[in-house]
């Protein structure tokens, strides 16, 4: 009987051996993918389970974290001023994830980032309580507020930066949702949620970064920088070979212009009055590919991660001359986020120099040592100062004799400018059209901000009224005011 | 078969004791939960848990109580399984203690029933039980061979414990599965002890049946089939497993059974066909139930892929088999190779199985890796020590019943450690000495306690031969 009994116990011995590779194969080879599985809620209560690090802006947390007396999650998420912040911010939920700067630096928020592992283990020794890190942003308090109630009830976006630097100081967008309000998991969460999936007003879209718009006339000023890099066009006030009614290549439409006295219009008349064919023709008199080229020297046919990632702005590579020309004057498939449209303007402003936008200032551990410091980083230098000089001075004059004066801060020692936009969209141009606005303000220590604006569908507006230089233009004017104030 | 030889390591003659052996081993078994306790009190409450003094007393004291009954009645008893089930029962304290802290845990019950009670106390009870019921086997069983005497009265006994959870009015419906029996406060597995017994029926019987088993068969394709009247009460085994599943839920348990029998069939007989045929008319049970039962159809759904299936689950029996799944590899899959440490996991996410079907999900979680390897080698030393017991007792009653003992032992693991890490279907039965559960704690210690009898025979040095009268007389004679 022994024999059989031997080779039981090899089959014995079989089962355990199978039960010790099936556990390796489970909790070796696929520990990762099941550590982190979307379904594992370890990750989440991981999240929720110290007290989260904050967001700082100007020096105080623009969130918080409270007890949620839960057996789950032990904290929520708070927020202070939700939807102002919002886009900034992103949201932390315990039901739905997070994202924006909540996501992208949860190892720091949650304090179980690599970076922290001396704080980490300092703080288990002196038994002090594990916190999560802060994350410093660049924003101003004062210009995102000007922002966010200066587009008011509007659908709408404005983005500020920081010329010089780079830093973004506001980025507001419309209409807005509170974080807060689904921050848990109860069922009041779930509403809160579900209402905001379903309202048609996207009220969970950054239009500051991940919407795209057709830019309309604002994008003249990349088409002047084009022309005035390729030399097509030396001295800003000769006037141009333009005549009225130019025809749209391999077409037979002739280029409509809203104003009068475009007829061989110098270029600084032309970004004064908007003249459609002026900017028509020059586009096609540089062609399609330094087109190209300017456009993404400013950051078009790109993502940018600020350190939120933003939707990549278009200027098609492959129209024919007809497209092209329509591009050159931002309409066709020309498709930009307000934050390009503030890049475009703060290089201008910054004397040809793109600086990288980010809004994220610094991380810092819980015993305030600074982990990370973004500095100031350039992106690429688009156009010649002398010919940054020339821009500044058509924009300016846009502000003080042309559509722009909206936007005018009538402050001593500082110079603006400027340029409005009415985007025509939608079938055959029938819906209502996007009034943009791009300005920067000046003084003689260089330029401390730069704003894009656009307000995307502004009810109780008559159609005719719909301008960038109506709508857009006060809104920047707040925006600039309120950095100008800040500076002192 | 053959006689005790000197080719085993349990030698049988003059063999040491190993008393001392056992008694130290012993002292690291009930050394090691003491730390895990202090463990997991530090990492949960930051302070050394108050009832430390009391567990490791209580601990202390039932393993000197069964090393003493050992040491007494079963001198020359295998040194190493006393020990190993004390180390089991003793982390399963631990990790039931530790699933007792669990806020969620507590919540939930506090939600659907109003109360909670922790189970960590009446587990030591069962635990103290258990021992005695170790004790008694030891005392009343002076010879494991007395067993023989009641074969048929274990076949009974067992196929009535098997069908009680049927009896109206007596048997319990928990959770989809009728396994248990409701007399007064407690409930009863009875399926537990049928294991016992069963394997006394199966020994007894094989036993006297073997040689008809083996010779008097006709070879058909190959294969040896016996005689029609010896094949009769293996159908009605086959039968008996296939009714429990269909009418129990119980997969884990027919499983268990079939399994038990045909290994002793093939002990018994030493005929290769007997596994054959076992195999063939497993896969036929497995293929009807399979097919037919819905409780076992959304266990292989949830096996096969747990993921996926939360997706696809056609009814809520099916999305909660396939929920417990992905909990219970996530858990597994989120310990990694260390980790998270004793009280500083989530495995209370599978919820109310936690502590019981599911409680080597905490292992795997809070010791990881490492931590399962150990305790699927500990259970294979409690195997292996058993497997040694079989092949060193010289009497093939013995050796049947201590390798169907250990068979049954091994099956049970198998069947439970493979289901919770997706091996093979989910079959919801308790990981012995580990799970919570009276039944399962008291019919394992039993089934220690009778491994203990059958290698304190085994070992038991041969008694001097009785002294001759005629020796003396032929010394007288001399030339």
């Amino acid at each position: 009987m022994n024999k059989p009994l031997r080779r039981v116990a090899i089959f014995c011995g079989l089962l355990i051996l199978a039960l010790l590779l099936r556990d390796n194969w489970v909790q070796f080879v696929r520990a990762d993918e099941l550590t982190s599985h979307p379904k594992n809620t370890r990750v989440r209560i991981e999240r929720y389970a110290n007290e989260r690090g904050n967001i700082i802006v100007d020096g105080k947390p623009i969130t918080g974290s409270v007890d949620s007396k839960d057996e789950y999650f032990k904290y929520k998420r708070t927020y202070t001023d939700g939807p102002m912040w919002a886009p900034v911010t992103g949201y932390a939920s315990q039901a739905y994830d997070a994202n924006q700067i909540e996501k992208i630096e949860d190892g720091i928020l949650t304090g179980n980032d690599d970076r922290l592992f001396f704080d980490r283990t300092l703080a288990m020794f002196t038994g002090e309580k594990k916190k999560g890190g802060d994350v410093v942003t660049t924003l101003s308090g004062a210009a995102q507020k000007a922002a966010y109630k200066g587009l008011g009830n509007n659908t709408g976006a404005v983005v500020a930066i920081e010329p010089s630097t780079g830093k973004i100081l506001a980025l507001a967008s419309t209409p807005s949702y509170d974080p807060s309000s689904f921050a848990g998991y109860s069922g009041k969460d779930e509403k809160a949620w579900v209402a905001l999936e379903k309202d048609k007003n996207k009220p969970k879209q950054n239009r500051a970064i991940r919407e795209i718009y057709p830019p309309g006339s604002v994008f003249k000023v990349v088409t002047a920088a084009a022309a005035l890099e390729a030399g097509k066009v030396t001295d800003i006030n000769a006037a141009t070979e333009t005549p009225e009614g130019w025809k749209i290549p391999l077409s037979t439409v002739p280029m409509k212009n809203h104003s009068g006295g475009c007829a061989n219009a110098s270029l600084n008349e032309a970004l004064r009055i908007s003249c459609n064919s002026v900017f028509a023709k020059l586009g096609d008199d540089v062609g399609r590919d330094k087109m190209v080229e300017m456009a993404e020297k400013f950051g078009f046919n790109a993502e940018q991660f600020t350190p939120v990632r933003s939707a990549a702005s278009v200027y098609d590579k492959q129209m024919d001359r007809g497209g092209n020309a329509l591009s050159s004057i931002g309409q066709f498939n020309t498709a930009t986020t307000p934050l390009q449209m503030a890049m475009v303007t703060a290089a201008i402003a910054n004397d040809g120099k793109l600086m990288k936008p980010y809004m994220v200032d610094k991380l810092v551990a819980p015993n305030l040592d600074v982990i990370k410091q973004n500095d100031p980083e350039e992106m690429s230098r688009p156009v010649s100062p002398e010919n940054a000089q020339k821009l500044q001075q058509m924009m300016e004059n846009v502000v003080s004799k042309g559509t722009g004066g909206n936007a005018d801060l009538n402050m001593d020692g500082v110079k603006v400018g400027g340029k409005t936009g009415t985007a025509q969209h939608g079938e055959k141009n029938a819906k209502r059209p996007y009034a943009w606005f791009i300005s920067y303000a000046k003084t003689d220590q260089g330029s401390p901000v730069a704003v894009a604006v656009i307000v995307e569908d502004s009810e109780g507006t008559n159609r005719e009224d719909i301008s960038g230089g109506g709508l857009a233009a006060p809104i920047a004017k707040d925006v600039m005011k309120a950095v100008l104030k800040s500076r002192g | 078969m053959s006689v005790v030889t000197n080719t085993t390591t349990i030698g049988a003659i003059e063999a040491p004791s190993r008393r001392n052996t056992e008694l130290a081993l012993l002292a690291f078994a009930v050394v090691i939960p003491v730390f895990a306790y202090l463990n997991v009190g530090l990492a949960m409450d930051g302070k050394v848990p108050a009832g430390m003094l009391g567990y490791g007393l209580g601990l202390a004291l039932l393993a000197a109580v069964a090393h003493l009954v050992v040491r007494k009645w079963a001198p020359y008893a295998d040194p190493l399984l006393l020990p190993l089930a004390t180390l089991l029962n003793g982390m399963g304290l631990v990790l039931i203690w530790r699933l007792d802290q669990s806020p969620r845990l507590i919540a939930t019950s506090m939600r659907r029933y109003g109360t909670f009670s922790p189970d960590a106390p009446s587990q030591m009870m069962y635990s103290a039980i258990g021992i005695a019921m170790f004790v008694g086997v030891l005392l009343l069983l002076k010879d494991h061979r007395v067993l023989q005497r009641y074969t048929y009265i274990s076949m009974v006994v067992s196929l009535i414990l098997l069908l009680l959870p049927l009896v109206p009015g007596l048997g319990a419906d928990v959770f989809g599965a009728k396994i248990w029996i409701r007399i007064g406060g407690f409930s009863i597995q009875p399926g537990e002890f049928a294991k016992l017994v069963l394997a006394v029926f199966f020994s007894g019987y094989l036993m006297v049946k073997r040689d008809a088993l083996a010779l008097a068969s006709r070879r058909f394709m190959g294969l040896y089939l016996p005689r029609g009247r010896d094949l009769g009460p293996i159908l009605t085994i086959w039968a008996v497993s296939l009714l429990i599943l269909v009418f129990e839920n119980d997969l884990g348990t027919s499983l268990l059974f079939f399994g038990i029998f045909v290994i002793m069939l093939y002990v018994a007989t030493e005929r290769t066909s007997w596994i054959v045929m076992g195999l063939l008319m497993a896969v036929a049970g497995a293929a009807v139930v399979g097919s037919t039962a819905s409780h076992v159809k959304s266990r292989v759904a949830a096996w096969l892929d747990p993921f996926g299936c939360l997706e696809t689950a056609t009814d809520q029996n099916m999305l909660n088999a396939c929920d417990q799944m992905t909990q219970v590899l996530m858990s597994f899959g989120s310990g990694g190779i260390l980790g998270t440490g004793l009280g500083q996991g989530n495995s209370d996410l599978i919820q109310f199985a936690a502590n019981s079907d599911f409680i080597f999900a905490t292992v795997g979680e809070e010791l990881g890796l490492a931590g399962v390897m150990v305790f699927l080698l500990l259970y294979g030393l409690i195997v292996e020590r058993g497997v040694r017991t079989a092949l060193a007792a010289r009497d093939p009653f013995g050796k049947l019943l201590a390798m169907g003992l250990s068979g049954a032992f091994a099956l049970q693991i198998f069947v439970v450690a493979g289901g919770v890490m997706g091996l093979i279907p989910l079959t919801g039965m308790t990981m012995p000495f580990l799970a919570y559960g009276g039944s399962s704690v008291i019919a394992n210690w039993a089934l220690i306690g009778i491994l203990i009898r059958i290698s304190d025979t085994a070992r038991r040095p041969a008694p001097a031969p009785a002294p001759s009268p005629d020796a003396e007389m032929t010394q007288v004679v001399r030339p």
